[in-house]
């Protein structure tokens, strides 16, 4: 499937975060590239969405769903802010 | 891998359909009523999940193309290729139920409280949830001033046509059409490119916003190209949705 960006996966974000994530700000640890995360590539392939940098494609975030729960993995990010606290 | 557990806070229900009514050929808009609706922004998406009889799940996210306050509406752009689409976009009736979740998403939504002038750029079914906006400007009566620049394949392609053939106060329609264009057609063709945004789109010293959603090198030339015309990245949100216009 062609990738999408991080406005399409929202709703999974909120069943992992438990919150609107899409408008927060993320740092890529790899480029240090700043962005929001619905700016973000999105790449969902069953079982798991890869989440890449726009900027270097380095992979951001992984999230795979296993029963109710889902594994979150950030170790791409070097933040991850709520919007306000970009100003 | 840290493991979370699902927070709930956006639950799955069930909505009948109200209507299905055909747009283009291949796209769909379907009204829904959910039991639990708390109201949308300009914008957000909601998202569909369909289970087969043998327990397999899909989901899709779809934006909102109804304005705040109207009946809940999605339009749906059939692939042929899709797991969902096709049902939608060709199986789905009024009064049957549809399983959704929403309202989704925080950063490509717009208030009139945000200002402008609104700069909208549609690639394909990228103009679904800017066709939410621009009715949620005349329904709140804003003064914001708004230019749509719609890219379509061709004049049987475009989505909400006599919609927005009819004036909006302040908003201006135009269209680039790609692929084929009708008999005696005078609008622009041809892919988005500088020189088009830079006749079509707010000039950058009248501080605009924008807005830009469609398939993925739509969107990257859409976005550079206002870069390139003076506007702030900041002020340039964008939406996509893929290569081939998968929604």
């Amino acid at each position: 499937m062609d990738p999408i960006d991080g406005n399409g996966i929202g709703g999974l974000l909120i069943d992992a975060f438990g919150k609107e994530m899409t408008a927060v700000s993320s740092t890529c640890a790899t480029c240090g590239a700043r962005r929001p995360v619905a700016e973000l590539v999105v790449y969902q392939r069953a079982p798991g969405t890869v989440v890449r940098c726009r900027t270097c494609g380095n992979v951001v975030m992984m999230l795979v769903k296993r029963g109710d729960s889902i594994d979150v993995d950030l170790s791409g990010l070097a933040s991850l802010g709520q919007p306000d606290e970009d100003a | 891998m840290e493991r979370t557990a699902v927070s709930g806070r956006l639950s799955w229900q069930v909505a009948a359909v109200v209507s299905v009514t055909w747009e283009t050929a291949s796209v769909a808009t379907i009204q829904l009523d959910p039991p639990d609706w708390a109201g949308h922004r300009a914008g957000q998406h909601l998202d569909v999940r369909l289970t087969a009889e043998d327990g397999y799940v899909a989901e899709r996210s779809y934006s909102i193309a109804s304005a705040p306050g109207e009946q809940l509406a999605i339009t749906v752009e059939r692939l042929e290729d899709g797991e969902v689409s096709p049902y939608l976009a060709g199986e789905l009736r009024a009064g049957d139920e549809l399983e959704l979740r929403g309202p989704i998403g925080g950063y490509f939504v717009w208030e009139p409280g945000d200002g402008g002038p609104l700069t909208l750029l549609a690639g394909g079914s990228g103009v679904v949830p800017l066709r939410s906006m621009l009715r949620h400007r005349v329904n709140t009566a804003s003064d914001v001033p708004a230019r749509l620049l719609y890219s379509s394949r061709g004049w049987e392609d475009v989505i909400y046509r006599d919609e927005l053939g009819q004036h909006h106060d302040g908003a201006r329609v135009s269209y680039t059409l790609t692929r084929s264009r009708p008999p005696g057609w005078t609008g622009h063709t041809g892919r988005i490119n500088s020189a088009l945004l830079a006749e079509v789109a707010w000039p950058a010293k009248t501080n605009p916003l924008a807005y830009i959603c469609g398939p993925t090198s739509f969107v990257e030339t859409a976005a550079a190209g206002l870069v390139e015309l003076g506007y702030p990245p900041e002020r340039v949100k964008t939406e996509r949705f893929g290569a081939t216009g998968g929604r």
